[in-house]
């Protein structure tokens, strides 16, 4: 990331100006928009070295090696800018939880950016700087990144691909195959508030819901979690597809079903009212800062106890169990008293017409 | 939640189901037939049918309007989309109803189709507006509930002049659908489908009132409940059908009064009747060709018409011939007697219609009540 001479540069009109394809081209359009937006924002040692890849220290935990957890997402939501967060922060928390969910610490995030021609460099520079900021309220600096621009028409406005490496320390072994029948389920807050708050603000159907998206970096509630020394055998996000996915994936991986119980899930009142009215089950909608703890049932309160003395666990539930079932169905007792299954998503929640 | 919570209370629906479970006559059988696709919702999301004893029998009815959509309806929708460059709206599910050549409207959408999905006509009207120079149709499904809000927006439409709005209309109509049933030879003559009562809709009934039904319980003896979409009307109405075989009695009882009045609601119904008249037939999936059971747009509207704007003709599609969806709409057969059913046929793959709604009752059963079937 070569810096240009200041004084014969004019700035980057961040007001009025928007990306066009010079931006994307290798001249010196390119290097201004690196330079004045991205590095000025995101700028950190590593970054600053304006080399091909970005140098890094070998990671070690307490003196020792331990092992490299590297995760990668792509952003593409629409609208870019929702109650509670946009696409910047949304970049930086959902790579660091796809980390921190494995056990590991999160070091360093690298951000690819493909920038649609027109796209105004206001919201461009609001988006970086909400995503500086996410990084360094983390701890977590994006070391390296790369800007490519398209034409009108062939993106829609930013996408962001975020990729991040932790380190996670030899002995702890976290993953969907590892639940066991009895195991406890547990969940770290209510359901649904990310999807919700989006969909509040989708252009075909502005509704006033008083709601944020719960978009938040979760690694120092695992942080917290891992201390409290419970027999931990998996934890998730609950992103796309939202609790049904990520239950469904765990109770296939590790070839048991899950129970869970309707009366103990958290779901916010507008939350359920909006999924109401949209003809949406919360329990299919994208969270953004929760995650599913699977435990030893021995574990489960000394757990639970630790994620509630933490600010992003406050609500956490015990939501359900583990049980032996061969054909690996997520099942749900409704608080009326039937039973039935949570399946797996079939395409998109579509509203239905009655 | 105020108003919602309070029809989903589970002890109240032990007491009720303690109540059924007291008063079915022992030796005797009941089969209720709920006609609403938001019934068949309720009884499968909230496992209604784990608190009825096993005597009591809950046939799914063919109220699912994405269900009873024929495939030729949907053909017309892609082909304005792929062949005449319209802008089609139309409400969520429809989307993802199979249609012939492998094509849903999903599907003609990723082929390059500007098909939007909409929540309201008044979501369809305003893109009308937003786009003078493009064409844009409406492809308005559904029963009674949805029909007023498409009148209105013709109307509406035929107000500010908006020429470049039309409308495909397939409004169907729950009472044609309902004889239909009670005169097939399965429920009339042969017996196989045994029908000892009806739940009678919610949404629909706040538009067209409980009086239409009263010829059914005159005319054919079976009792009809109309019942509101929550689990605890679902419960009520079954003790309340009950109640009725068990007296002998057939007769219109109203357990969604919070809602639903004798004459319904009088201004839409009016609404209606200005711009929609009957169609002399209409090919419903699962019922075939039905008559009098449709509206099309009247003559005074015909610039709002899509079918007279783009001179399109219907073309009748068989169904998939291993398809049981027929028999499962007219009660006849279960989801789980169908070959197709979870092999070939599944919520992301429908072959049938009755797999694509969460209304469905084969989507219904997939999606909420397969294990059943397994343990």
């Amino acid at each position: 990331m070569a810096e240009i001479k200041r004084g014969y540069v004019r700035p980057l009109d961040l007001k009025q100006g928007r990306v066009d394809l010079t931006h994307g081209s290798g001249g010196r359009s390119m290097v201004q928009l690196i330079t004045e937006l991205f590095a000025k924002h995101l700028g950190n040692v590593y970054l600053g070295q304006g080399n091909d890849g970005a140098v890094l220290p070998a990671p070690t935990l307490g003196g020792r090696a331990g092992r490299l957890v590297m995760s990668t997402d792509c952003h593409v939501v629409s609208p870019l800018f929702f109650p509670g967060g946009d696409i910047g922060c949304l970049s930086v928390h959902g790579t660091i939880n796809d980390v921190a969910v494995m056990g590991a610490t999160p070091l360093y995030l690298a951000a690819g950016f493909v920038l649609e021609e027109g796209f105004p460099l206001a919201d461009l520079a609001r988006i970086v700087e909400s995503m500086a900021h996410a990084a360094r309220e983390a701890g977590v600096p994006v070391v390296t990144g790369d800007t490519k621009v398209v034409e009108r028409g062939k993106g829609d406005g930013v996408f962001i691909t975020t990729t991040g490496v932790g380190i996670l320390p030899d002995g702890l072994e976290l993953g969907g195959a590892r639940a066991r029948p009895g195991d406890a389920v547990i969940i770290s807050g209510s359901l649904g508030d990310h999807g919700v708050a989006i969909m509040s603000k989708r252009e075909n159907l502005s509704f006033d819901a008083p709601i944020e998206s719960d978009t938040a970096a979760l690694h120092g509630l695992i942080a917290t979690m891992l201390a409290a020394g419970a027999d931990l055998r998996c934890l998730r996000d609950p992103t796309r597809g939202g609790l049904a996915a990520t239950l469904n994936e765990i109770a296939g991986q590790s070839g048991v079903g899950v129970m869970l119980h309707e009366k103990a899930i958290p779901v916010k009142p507008v939350v359920s009212a909006a999924c109401e009215f949209l003809g949406l089950d919360p329990l299919y909608v994208a969270n953004e800062g929760k995650l599913i703890a699977i435990c030893a049932p021995a574990d489960a309160d000394r757990l639970l106890a630790a994620m509630r003395a933490h600010p992003l666990g406050r609500e956490a539930s015990r939501i359900g169990e583990v049980v032996v079932d061969d054909h690996h169905f997520v099942q749900l007792t409704t608080a009326f008293g039937g039973k039935r299954i949570v399946d797996w998503l079939a395409g998109d929640q579509l509203p239905r017409i009655c | 939640m105020k108003y919602i919570d309070e029809f989903r209370d589970g002890e109240l629906a032990k007491n009720l189901a303690a109540s059924i479970r007291a008063e079915v006559e022992p030796g005797r059988s009941y089969s209720f037939m709920e006609f609403c696709g938001g019934h068949t919702h309720a009884i499968s999301r909230y496992g209604l049918s784990d608190l009825l004893p096993p005597t009591v029998r809950m046939v799914h009815g063919p109220g699912c309007p994405v269900c009873v959509l024929p495939i030729g309806r949907v053909d017309m929708a892609i082909d304005l989309a792929l062949n005449h460059g319209v802008i089609l709206c139309t409400y969520g599910d429809t989307l993802r109803i199979p249609a012939s050549g492998g094509l849903s409207l999903m599907k003609a959408k990723a082929r390059g189709g500007d098909i939007r999905m909409v929540y309201s006509t008044i979501d369809a009207l305003q893109i009308a507006r937003d786009n003078p120079l493009r064409e844009v149709v409406f492809f308005a499904i559904g029963f009674e509930t949805t029909t007023p809000p498409t009148a209105v927006a013709i109307q509406q439409a035929e107000a500010e002049g908006l020429k470049n709005f039309s409308v495909i209309c397939c409004h169907v109509l729950t009472p044609s659908a309902i004889s239909n049933i009670l005169e097939s030879p399965e429920v009339r003559q042969w017996g196989t489908v045994p029908l000892d009562g009806f739940i009678g809709p919610a949404h629909v009934s706040t538009v067209i009132g409980s009086r239409p039904y009263e010829f059914f319980a005159e005319e054919y003896r079976k009792p009809v409940v109309i019942a509101g979409f929550e689990p605890l009307d679902v419960m009520q109405a079954i003790l309340m059908l009950v109640r009725q075989v068990n007296e002998g009695r057939a007769e219109v009882e109203n357990e969604f009064s919070r809602a639903v009045s004798r004459d319904g609601n009088l201004k839409a119904q009016d609404r209606v009747a200005e711009v929609f008249e009957l169609r002399r037939e209409f090919e419903w999936r699962g019922l075939s060709v039905v008559p009098y059971s449709a509206l099309k747009i009247r003559r005074q509207y015909a610039a709002f018409d899509a079918e007279r704007k783009f001179k399109l003709d219907y073309r009748s599609v068989p169904d998939n011939k291993a398809c049981d969806c027929g028999a499962i709409l007219r009660g006849v057969k279960k989801p789980q007697d169908c070959k197709l059913f979870g092999t070939v046929c599944t919520p992301e793959n429908p072959i049938g219609s009755c797999m694509v709604s969460s209304e469905g009752a084969c989507a219904a059963h997939y999606s909420y009540g397969r294990y059943k079937d397994m343990h």
